[in-house]
């Protein structure tokens, strides 16, 4: 077992702040904390309303952005929020969790002469978080029952936004979930400062308005469920199932205690409460360059860790973390190391820390290791250099590249079964790419099941 | 979503949203994008007699606020440059491939029985739902004796309306120019000359600029400049009097009224209906954004029609007529008082100095102890005039809050300061 202890953090401040970050709370607050009516009113009015434009084609959903936005701005957030929704149903946790520094706002006009682009993802929020504080009606009506019924494996982003537009388009859903509670990533992935307040459950309850959609709970695939047998019960079958393994450094000794998947971390943070309680060690070491290596940096020092180090064997600009993912680590106090590899995990009886060898690119682009080694000494280490998928329940469908093989229209080699999210190769790994993988997923379930 | 339908001087349209006449409505290409983007109806650019006008280059000129925003737009474009037969071919092929949506065919002509029915009756016939008559553009138009050269006449408001009235046998809208000292007298002209509707307001004369390095007028025509038609979001409290005026008035209520005037917003399009608006034209923010603008006129104006429960446009259509009131009818009892709330203030000192240098020095200013800058109302000097309230920049920061009293309502002729009181005594 590890020894890894929750941290008594006091309130003046013994761990670090980062940006947005209140001394007052326990580390976990919104990392960009909700606009204001006026912040909203002012941001909203910054945006040109341009046409055809960019950030639109930017968003891997297509939200009608410039309409949403003017839609705020002329007094009509519930109105904005219904154009948002429309197009990415999962709208309020893809305003706090997508990197818009690289989507819609990377793309906004307003960068090409003043620097600054239009706080999209903020905008977003207020107005998604407007009409869900209201109690209304599911903004969405169903159409005519048709009848159908369609298997969705995986109440994650893509299963519940398949569900979601499926339900709309008159089917009925069973979904398929594996753990107990839905949200998939949303809900065990996600950072604690990126989803504050319980927000991708009541997301969940939010979507599930729209009726026709039914969930159960605990039923894994392989082990409870099987894709051959929801065939033959169901007309469709949508298999959203993520990732559900990652990989090893094959190193001897991985399995010591203390040494855990990122993932896994920040699965167990979000399902703590109080975050207080969550065991920490003292000095921790993160594996990995993308933005679930500095996420679990960051919750480690805001949990009260002494020394983070985040070791990455590329430089900064391979990192697959954004920019301000990456200051965001520096800011809350991880120190960043470039150009090293794990090569040995030190322990004698317990961890104590881990062996690099410095790296660096051959003549022909390759990367090598130097010979040079250095050590950093941990009590915990967190891996986070990527997840794979579970090809083993899979029914034989084509894998390649680590990914199920699909068609234009979503389907799997194996006929009436569709897939989407994580786990096919559509985009980046993105909520926002998992939702609109599901939405367009069971557009093409309609037409499949209307020729069927 | 609620339903926008409506129905305006007999005519049913699908919301109440139109384009007015003007360069969007042109020609067949750009009604065929606006009916597409949900506009419920067009009133077709101005159609006179052949052979048509000709314009210059270089028509528009803008106001501009400090951030680049268009508050108004004047242009000096005269009216449909292109041959009667076209107009009428193209508004065939729209009526005949949107037969649900609403075309009005607008017009003008000099003052002339025969001009104004022979143009109408080729108007009608080419199956128009209505014909406007076209009194009132400020620019060009009316040195030739047209436009508001006639609209600024009662009498030839009048005439004009009811020689269109006996040639056709469809709905007529009197387009009004506000460029008058009294609009009910227009009104009531085309009330009497027969129109089932009047529309207003037609562009405000106006210059909109100077270039100050050549001292032209702008828009700059080869170094000249011309009075223009204003329009856009600045005219629209103009617009709203003259609105209003009309539909409270007992000798021009019964007419239908097509609102104009910076109609941006759906709220824009609420405010002019409840005073007295039966449907509403909109040009300007569709030249500056495009067709799209009626997403959010759709949207917001159903929207808010839910949250207040209202099942139809005519529910809320002259809701606010009744509360429009002469100065002589208001309550001289009513007090209120601007309250600001410290937790909300930014400490930008606007609310204090607006006060203290130009109204009643009834906010004061003092240091916190603990730093920054304390703003409150003195009530004994607050005469609640909103300044403040306008000029705050932080919504419901300053809220203005009437004062409790027993005092029974008192207008000023009932008032014991008035001289006229007195003297009728």
């Amino acid at each position: 077992m590890t020894t890894l202890q929750a941290k008594q953090v006091s309130k003046s401040g013994a761990h670090h702040g980062g940006i947005g970050h209140n001394d007052a709370d326990d580390g976990f607050s919104d990392l960009h904390p909700p606009y204001s009516t006026l912040q909203a009113m002012a941001e909203s009015n910054r945006c040109l309303y341009c046409y055809d434009a960019p950030c639109v084609t930017a968003c891997p959903t297509s939200i009608d952005i410039p309409t949403f936005i003017r839609k705020i701005s002329t007094g009509n957030p519930d109105g904005a929020a219904k154009t948002i929704l429309s197009a990415n149903i999962m709208g309020g946790t893809c305003a706090r969790a997508c990197p818009t520094e690289v989507l819609c706002e990377e793309a906004c006009v307003r960068n090409v002469a003043e620097d600054t682009a239009v706080e999209i993802g903020s905008l977003q929020r207020f107005a998604v978080d407007h009409l869900m504080a209201r109690d209304l009606p599911h903004p969405f009506k169903r159409a005519p029952e048709t009848g159908k019924s369609i298997a969705v494996i995986g109440a994650g982003p893509a299963g519940l936004s398949c569900a979601h537009r499926a339900a709309m388009l008159g089917h009925n859903v069973t979904v398929f979930e594996a753990k107990a509670k839905p949200g998939g990533l949303n809900e065990y992935g996600l950072a604690a400062y990126k989803m504050t307040n319980d927000f991708a459950q009541r997301e969940v309850e939010f979507l599930l308005g729209i009726g026709g959609i039914r969930i159960e709970y605990n039923k894994a695939l392989g082990r409870d469920i099987s894709i051959e047998a929801l065939k033959d019960s169901y007309d469709a079958v949508f298999v959203g199932v993520g990732l559900g393994s990652t990989n090893n450094l094959g190193l001897k000794g991985e399995e010591f205690p203390g040494i855990d998947d990122a993932i896994s971390f920040i699965e167990k943070l979000r399902q703590t409460e109080p975050k207080t309680d969550m065991p920490v060690g003292d000095k921790v070491i993160v594996i990995g360059g993308g933005n679930t290596a500095i996420d679990a940096a960051v919750q480690a020092k805001r949990l009260g860790a002494e020394e983070v180090t985040l070791v990455y064997r590329r430089g900064a600009e391979h990192m697959s973390a954004t920019e301000f993912e990456q200051d965001l680590a520096k800011t809350n106090g991880v120190v960043v190391r470039y150009w090293a590899k794990p090569v040995a995990i030190k322990a004698n009886g317990k961890l104590i820390g881990m062996e690099f060898e410095k790296t660096e690119l051959d003549a022909s682009g390759k990367l090598v290791g130097t010979g040079e080694t250095f050590e950093v000494r941990a009590d915990q280490i967190l891996k986070a250099i990527g997840q794979k998928i579970k090809t083993d329940d899979l029914a034989g469908m084509e894998i390649a590249g680590g990914k199920i093989v699909v068609d234009e229209n979503y389907q799997t080699t194996a006929p009436g079964v569709f897939a989407g999210g994580d786990c096919i190769k559509s985009g980046e790994d993105l909520t926002v790419q998992s939702v609109e993988d599901g939405k367009q997923a069971a557009i093409a379930i309609d037409a499949f099941l209307k020729s069927a | 979503m609620a339903d926008l339908s409506c129905k305006i001087a007999g005519i049913d349209s699908l919301n109440p949203f139109w384009l007015a006449s003007a360069p969007p409505t042109d020609k067949k290409y750009n009604v065929v994008r606006a009916f597409e983007a949900g506009w419920g109806g067009v009133v077709w650019k101005t159609l006179g007699i052949d052979p048509p006008v000709v314009n210059v280059s270089s028509r528009y000129g803008a106001h501009h606020d400090q951030n680049r925003r268009l508050l108004g737009i004047n242009n000096i474009e005269l009216i449909s440059d292109r041959p009667l037969s076209v107009n009428l071919q193209e508004i065939r092929e729209c009526r005949a491939e949107y037969p649900d949506h609403v075309i009005i065919g607008s017009m003008m002509a000099p003052i002339e029985e025969r001009a104004w029915k022979d143009l109408a009756q080729q108007i009608a016939e080419s199956g128009v739902h209505g014909i406007e008559l076209n009194l009132g553009c400020p620019h060009g138009m009316c040195e030739r004796g047209m436009g508001s050269a006639i609209g600024q006449v009662p009498e030839m408001v009048e005439q004009v309306t009811r020689w269109v009235k006996d040639a056709v046998d469809i709905p007529v809208f009197t387009k009004l120019t506000p460029n008058i000292t009294n609009i009910l007298w227009s009104a009531e002209a085309a009330y009497k000359g027969g129109a089932d509707a009047v529309s207003l307001i037609n562009t405000v004369n106006s210059i909109i600029s100077v270039d100050i390095d050549q001292m032209v007028p702008e828009p700059m025509v080869d170094g000249k400049g011309t009075h223009g038609g204003y329009c856009g979001s600045a005219v629209k409290p103009i617009a709203l009097n003259m609105v209003a005026e009309i539909a409270r008035t007992p000798e021009t209520k019964n007419l239908h009224i097509s609102g104009i005037g910076g109609i941006t917003t759906w709220k824009d399009a609420v405010e002019f209906m409840a005073l007295g608006s039966n449907a509403v034209q909109v040009c300007t923010a569709a030249m500056i954004y495009g067709f799209r603008v009626v997403d959010d006129l759709i949207d917001g104006m159903s929207q808010w029609m839910d949250d207040k429960g209202y099942t139809s446009v005519e529910q809320f259509t002259r809701a606010a007529v009744p509360q429009v009131a002469n100065w002589n009818e208001l309550n001289m009892n009513f007090d209120t008082k601007a309250v600001i709330n410290p937790d909300n203030c930014i400490e930008c000192g606007r609310c204090h100095i607006a006060c203290e240098d130009t109204s009643h020095q009834a906010i004061t200013m003092t240091n916190k102890p603990e730093g920054g800058r304390l703003f409150e109302v003195v009530d004994e000097e607050c005469v609640g005039c909103n300044l403040c309230y306008h000029i705050c920049p932080v919504p419901d920061c300053i809220t203005m809050e009437p004062v409790k009293t027993d005092k029974p309502p008192m207008t000023w002729p009932e008032h014991p300061l008035n001289p006229m009181r007195l003297a009728a005594e």
